[in-house]
């Protein structure tokens, strides 16, 4: 088939199952936080809460979209529009799958992304470190004082930290030697002594265990994420850069925020976790993902039958529980099993990175300025170069 | 699949322009459907219910400016580090070497900067005057 119409259904599918998943994910952090915390979270609106996400979106398209008088109006409207616009781009080549697979029952050969582009790392990083303009922006055209203090910490925060991650990029980079995204996950296939697969943070001559963390720190602090969250320090700056931002406005640098974790973390499972290979050898690896739904069925539906907590658990839980072994038992099926184990791996990674970010958010505290700048410049710079040199070193030397 | 390398970039075109499109209607739908109303007091800066005093495009710290300075500097820096990381295996020790003076010079300049104190955000501490006599040291003086 031809590839521009196989791309726009592929783009429209995962256009779909992207948004409905930032949707999700504000749910899931909601109530992880709330958990956390030894609440229950929303609960509301649908079963567990589950409509909340649309519930929101309604409320916030019909608030008042007020436009204070003291603003620079065209500065205040780009400022959303630049941040959810470059944070949208990156799924568009980001690749979550075999490159090649036959789809069963037609002829179509495709690959599972929408496009493969040889500099995809570098276009990533590009459209990422555009994402500061949308903040900053913000922050001037509100005309506030907060607003202003807000952005401009963003700002330096932002391309402080950006150095530190591009460095800590390059160490993957010199053990796999391109900058495609779908190569680079192709050099990570495979095991040593059949056990420990043979992702970036495992890989001889130069396990990239210090550069994945030196970048999933940066990556908390690009996306503005607790313990980095100094733009929006509530205690000391009301709300930061969106405190003049109403209604959906407001809620457009959240999404921005949303699409940016997600595209850190698939940055993240592609270069330094294995991207869509699986964590165990193919014999049993296969059988994983049905195993998990399986179990996960299994949990809900003791939940719901046997111990219902609350008061619509025995119909709800089962029927995510029957859902759950439903598409446990399609995994089994072996021309499934072969065209969305990679997605499930891919996902799985992605999901758990997620989760971390989640976590983090109700753990830690909130840095200092002065801290936040001294981490940056003086800790994590030197260490992502003196990490890049030793990857060098080792790799000049076992190169024949 | 695609027959050119100008095709490649297809979807991502594609991906562009639905990207603009729903952030222009993020940001202007609830213009449109949200009610309206004016008053003078929801007009003012938020400054935690206090009437606002002066314009907030006020001078800042000059220490952004120099951090967005010398990040300028070292990311190119990075910039030049991918091609090399790219070709590595062929170039070897040579290239371990460039980049190790490359890196170098670099660095003088960083510790240049480290030394100068632009990367201190902290005011340093004032050893403290020594100020009237206090209670404790009189009686230290009279024991």
């Amino acid at each position: 088939m031809d590839f521009m119409i196989l791309s726009l259904i592929k783009l429209g599918l995962v256009l779909f199952i992207f948004m409905t998943a930032l949707a999700y994910i504000q749910w899931i952090e909601r109530k992880v936080i709330a958990h956390v915390q030894l609440r229950v979270g929303p609960k509301r609106v649908g079963p567990h809460g589950l409509l909340q996400p649309l519930a929101d979106v309604i409320k916030l398209i019909t608030k008042e979209g007020m436009v204070p008088s003291h603003v620079h109006p065209v500065f205040y409207y780009l400022a959303p529009f630049v941040a959810v616009f470059f944070a949208l781009i990156p799924i568009s080549f980001i690749p979550f799958g075999q490159a090649n697979v036959k789809i069963p029952f037609t002829d179509i050969t495709t690959n599972m992304e929408l496009t493969d582009l040889n500099i995809g790392l570098l276009l990533i990083l590009g459209l990422s470190g555009m994402g500061v303009y949308g903040i900053a922006l913000a922050g001037w055209a509100s005309n506030n004082k907060y607003s202003l203090i807000g952005g401009l910490r963003s700002s330096a925060q932002m391309i402080s930290y950006e150095l530190p991650m591009a460095l800590a990029l390059v160490s993957p980079l010199l053990m796999l030697n391109t900058v495609s995204l779908r190569e680079l996950v192709n050099g990570q296939e495979g095991f040593y002594f059949n056990v420990i697969p043979r992702w970036t943070i495992f890989l001889m001559p130069a396990p990239q265990i210090f550069s994945f963390i030196i970048f999933m720190i940066a990556g908390f602090a690009e996306t503005n994420r607790v313990p980095f969250d100094l733009p929006e320090a509530e205690n000391e700056l009301v709300a930061g850069f969106h405190v003049e931002y109403a209604s959906m406005k407001f809620a457009a640098f959240f999404m921005a925020e949303y699409a940016n974790m997600v595209t850190v973390c698939s940055v993240a499972t592609l270069l330094f976790l294995g991207g869509w290979h699986p964590i165990v050898v193919p014999g049993i690896g296969n059988w994983i993902p049905a195993l998990v739904h399986i179990g996960g069925g299994a949990i809900c539906l003791y939940h719901g039958l046997v111990q219902p907590a609350r008061k619509w658990d025995n119909i709800t839980l089962p029927v995510f529980g029957v859902a759950f072994i439903g598409a446990g038992l399609l995994f089994a099926i072996p021309i499934v099993q072969e065209l969305l184990a990679p997605v499930f791996w891919f996902t799985a990674k992605l999901l758990i990175l997620l989760f971390v970010f989640i976590w983090v958010r109700a753990t830690l505290p909130r840095f200092r300025y002065d801290q936040l700048m001294r981490f940056a410049w003086l800790f994590m710079f030197p260490l992502a170069l003196v990490n890049l040199l030793i990857t060098g070193l080792l790799v000049a030397a076992t190169t024949n | 699949m695609p027959t050119s390398e100008l095709e490649k970039y297809f979807p991502v075109l594609v991906m562009a322009v639905i990207a603009a499109v729903m952030a222009a209607s993020l940001t202007i739908l609830s213009s449109v459907l949200g009610k309206r109303s004016k008053s003078p007091q929801k007009d003012t800066p938020y400054e935690c219910g206090m009437a606002p005093t002066g314009d907030a495009r006020d001078r800042f710290s000059i220490k952004f400016y120099l951090v967005a300075m010398i990040f300028i500097l070292l990311d190119i820096e990075a910039v030049f580090l991918y091609p090399w990381a790219v070709v590595y295996r062929q170039l070897k020790w040579f290239a371990f070497f460039e980049m190790l003076l490359f890196i170098a010079l670099v660095l003088v300049g960083y510790f240049y900067i480290w030394k100068k104190g632009a990367l201190d955000w902290a005011i340093p501490e004032r050893p403290r005057k020594a100020g009237p006599k206090t209670g404790t040291n009189l009686y230290r003086e009279a024991a």
